[in-house]
């Protein structure tokens, strides 16, 4: 068997492309930089599952990054709808003028 | 069995018809109902009596175990024995010729229907209290009797002095109820029974095991208890005022049968009385005191109604020398008489009051003789039976009263007749103010109707010839044989006594009008202490009410009320509004602080379950 890439690895990825994710979803203001942030932290997940499925020889993970992909999927459409519907009424894309959901 | 359920149930029945439909009942109707009920009670008392024969042993009927708890055991009793028939004929005889007069005074009036459910109900109550059984029972009539008087003080509750004396009477009442309670719990722990029976053949057995300072205790707490309903001193206080309530309630319930119930109920605890030679003494001062106390006072007065109720006080004090004395026979004796003549003098006064349209002052009236002959008469005959002039009834009671009073202390019968001089002399004032001279007033005088002065006459003879209706003899088997001689020249004295107020009178008020103001501006400052009844209700404004009121104003309404307990209300509101507040800043409505919220738990939650294994 040829030098396998560590496991760590893997994990450090997942965990630096999650940590990008998560900062992007904080700091940008962009509604479309959010919405690929949020992507990239569903597909920093998956590659934990998929990690760990491998390393314990088990389906259960694969499953589990499959229905993440269906509702990432699911969420893009409804999501992506929102974003068109909002740019639409109020011509921005920045999140912090989207702010009337408050008391 | 005789059915005594019957006798109170019939007057219940009157109320419950014109209480639930009287509004709707033609006046004969409400009529039928209230005067029916109670001439049918009155005839069921003689048919029960004419059954029962002698009744020399009290005859009981036991319906059923009321209240059984323990060692408690109450049951719903009625009894009968002699005391009780004469309290029963006073009661229904009485009530039913008021009930009469009544349909005459009250047929212009509102709330008709209204005025007869209460009288009913105060009939019901009445009987009950004086066929009780037991203690319990006849405080069930106790409280019954109070709340009416109330009710009917308070009839036109249009005018705020008649609620007020309403009000009055009833918190006045209740500090005697309070030591009647607190006299049944004593009776209950130290005999261990609240029936008349086994509590008086405990009492009178030697050894009975109850300390002869418990006996004393519970007869001054019943003392107490017959002070407060039967106005003597220190609470009569409450009687004078009563008189707002419309005339024949006056004369019904607050001079010839409520307010006799405390002598009635300490005749009726005489076993016990008897065994406490204090608390006896104590109820002779206590006699006393009131007798001359509301007769000085009922000297003054120029209401027709508040002279009367004066009377009615002094009168209530002699019956209780009598029984301080141990004459209890000479107590229920009096209270029949008087129930007689003070009944009379109230319709009487009420007849005067219908036909001057309202007017009460007596110095608005005079020169009625003439113009209401009827009405004139018949006070007339009151008042030589009150003011003791021989043959007549007041002069049979009250000279069994003072008797026994001189063989019980010498000097109490000086008093006593001092007393009945002014007696007769304030009841003459009002009637020659009333009737002689001439007329200071401005309404036009007319006779009463025959259905008002039909049971004025007959309460008339009454009053005339009740003295001759043995009630001495006849409760001999209760209170035992009357005892001590009868002395004619104390007797001749108390009757010149009587003799001498009206002469007097006759001379202040007939012959030389000027005389009592000459006398009056004289003695200014005993007459400004009599006029304003010797500042009794504003010592009781200043000693109790006011404290009372302030305390409560200034510490239960504005410190605890206002306070602590509004306080601590209006306290956890602004709190949870002030956490509120606080917690409402997170609700920004920026995604970005939301999901900054978001990161923010899961590092938290990351640290904990990374750096300490979990939270333990």
């Amino acid at each position: 068997m040829p030098a396998q890439v560590p496991l760590s690895w893997y994990l450090i990825l997942s965990a630096v492309l999650f940590a990008t994710g998560a900062a992007g979803f904080l700091l940008r203001r962009n509604i479309i930089t959010v919405f690929m942030c949020i992507e990239l932290m569903l597909n920093a997940v998956n590659l934990s599952f998929v990690t760990f499925s491998h390393k314990f020889g088990k389906v259960d993970g694969h499953i589990f990054s499959f229905f993440v992909m269906v509702v990432a999927a699911a969420e893009a459409a409804v999501g992506l709808a929102i974003i068109l519907t909002v740019f639409k009424n109020r011509a921005t894309l920045e999140v912090d003028e989207i702010s009337s959901m408050k008391l | 069995m005789h059915q005594l359920w019957l006798i109170p149930a019939l007057p219940l029945a009157g109320f419950l018809v014109n209480g639930l439909f009287g509004r709707k009942l033609p006046k004969s109707a409400v009529n039928a109902a209230a005067i029916g009920s109670v001439i049918l009670s009155f005839l069921w008392v003689v048919k029960t009596l004419l059954a029962l024969g002698p009744l020399e042993t009290p005859y009981i009927e036991r319906y059923f175990t009321w209240i059984q708890s323990g060692l408690v055991n109450v049951g719903f009793d009625l009894s009968i024995d002699r005391l009780t028939a004469v309290m029963l004929l006073i009661v229904t005889g009485i009530g039913g010729l008021i009930h009469i007069y009544a349909a005459g005074y009250m047929a212009h009036e509102g709330g008709y229907y209204r005025f007869f459910a209460y009288l009913n109900l105060f009939m019901f109550f009445m009987l009950v209290l004086v066929l009780a059984a037991n203690f319990l029972l006849l405080f069930v009539g106790w409280e019954g009797v109070g709340l009416c008087s109330y009710l009917l003080i308070g009839f036109y509750f249009l005018k705020k002095s008649a609620g007020d004396a309403g009000k009055k009477a009833f918190v006045v009442n209740r500090i005697g109820d309070f030591g009647f309670s607190l006299a049944m719990f004593l009776i209950m722990a130290g005999f261990g029974s609240l029936d008349f029976q086994t509590v008086f053949a405990k009492a009178g057995a030697a050894g009975n095991g109850v300390a002869p300072a418990t006996i004393t205790l519970i007869c001054l707490l019943l003392l107490l208890g017959a002070a407060g309903k039967s106005a003597q001193v220190p609470l009569y206080v409450w009687l004078p005022d009563a008189m707002e309530g419309p005339t024949p309630v006056s004369a019904l319930i607050h001079a010839a049968t409520m307010v006799t119930a405390g002598v009635y109920m300490v005749s009726r605890s005489a076993p016990l009385f008897n065994q406490s030679p204090a608390a006896l003494e104590v109820v002779s001062y206590v006699g006393l005191i009131t007798a001359v106390m509301a007769a000085t006072i009922g000297l003054t007065q120029y209401d027709i109604k508040k002279v009367f109720a004066y009377s009615t006080v002094s009168q209530l004090g002699y019956m209780f020398l009598a029984l301080g004395s141990g004459a209890y026979a000479a107590g229920i004796f009096h209270v029949m008489t008087h129930a007689f003549f003070k009944a009379l003098l109230f319709l009487g006064a009420g007849s005067v009051i219908h036909a001057l349209e309202g007017e009460q002052d007596l110095r608005m009236m005079g020169g009625l003789r003439k113009k209401i002959p009827v009405t004139f008469t018949v006070l007339v005959c009151a008042a030589v039976a009150i003011a003791g002039v021989p043959p007549f009834s007041g002069y049979h009671s009250k000279d069994a009263i003072l008797l026994a009073a001189h063989a019980h202390h010498p000097w109490m019968y000086w008093v006593g007749v001092a007393t009945a001089g002014m007696t007769a002399f304030y009841v003459f004032r009002a009637i020659f103010l009333c009737f002689f001279g001439t007329y200071r007033g401005t309404a036009h005088a007319h006779e009463s109707p025959l259905v008002m002065t039909g049971p004025l006459m007959v309460l008339a003879a009454l009053s005339l010839g009740g003295g001759y209706i043995h009630i001495p003899e006849y409760l001999e088997p209760i209170f035992g044989a009357v005892h001590g001689e009868h002395d004619q020249t104390l007797v001749a004295i108390s009757v010149a006594a009587g003799v001498a107020g009206i002469a007097i009178a006759w001379l202040f008020y007939v012959v030389s009008p000027g005389l009592p103001d000459g006398l009056a501006r004289i003695f200014s400052g005993p007459y400004k202490l009599l006029y304003n009844k010797y500042f009794v209700d504003e010592a009781y404004d200043a000693a109790i009410v006011h404290p009372i009121r302030d305390g409560s104003t200034a510490v239960l309404w504005k410190g605890v009320d206002a306070g602590f307990i509004d306080g601590a209300v209006n306290g956890v509101g602004s709190v949870a509004r002030a956490v509120g507040g606080g917690l409402r800043n997170l609700q920004s409505g920026y995604i970005r602080r939301y999901a900054a919220w978001v990161v923010l738990g899961g590092v938290v939650l990351v640290a904990v379950v990374g750096f300490w294994g979990g939270v333990k």
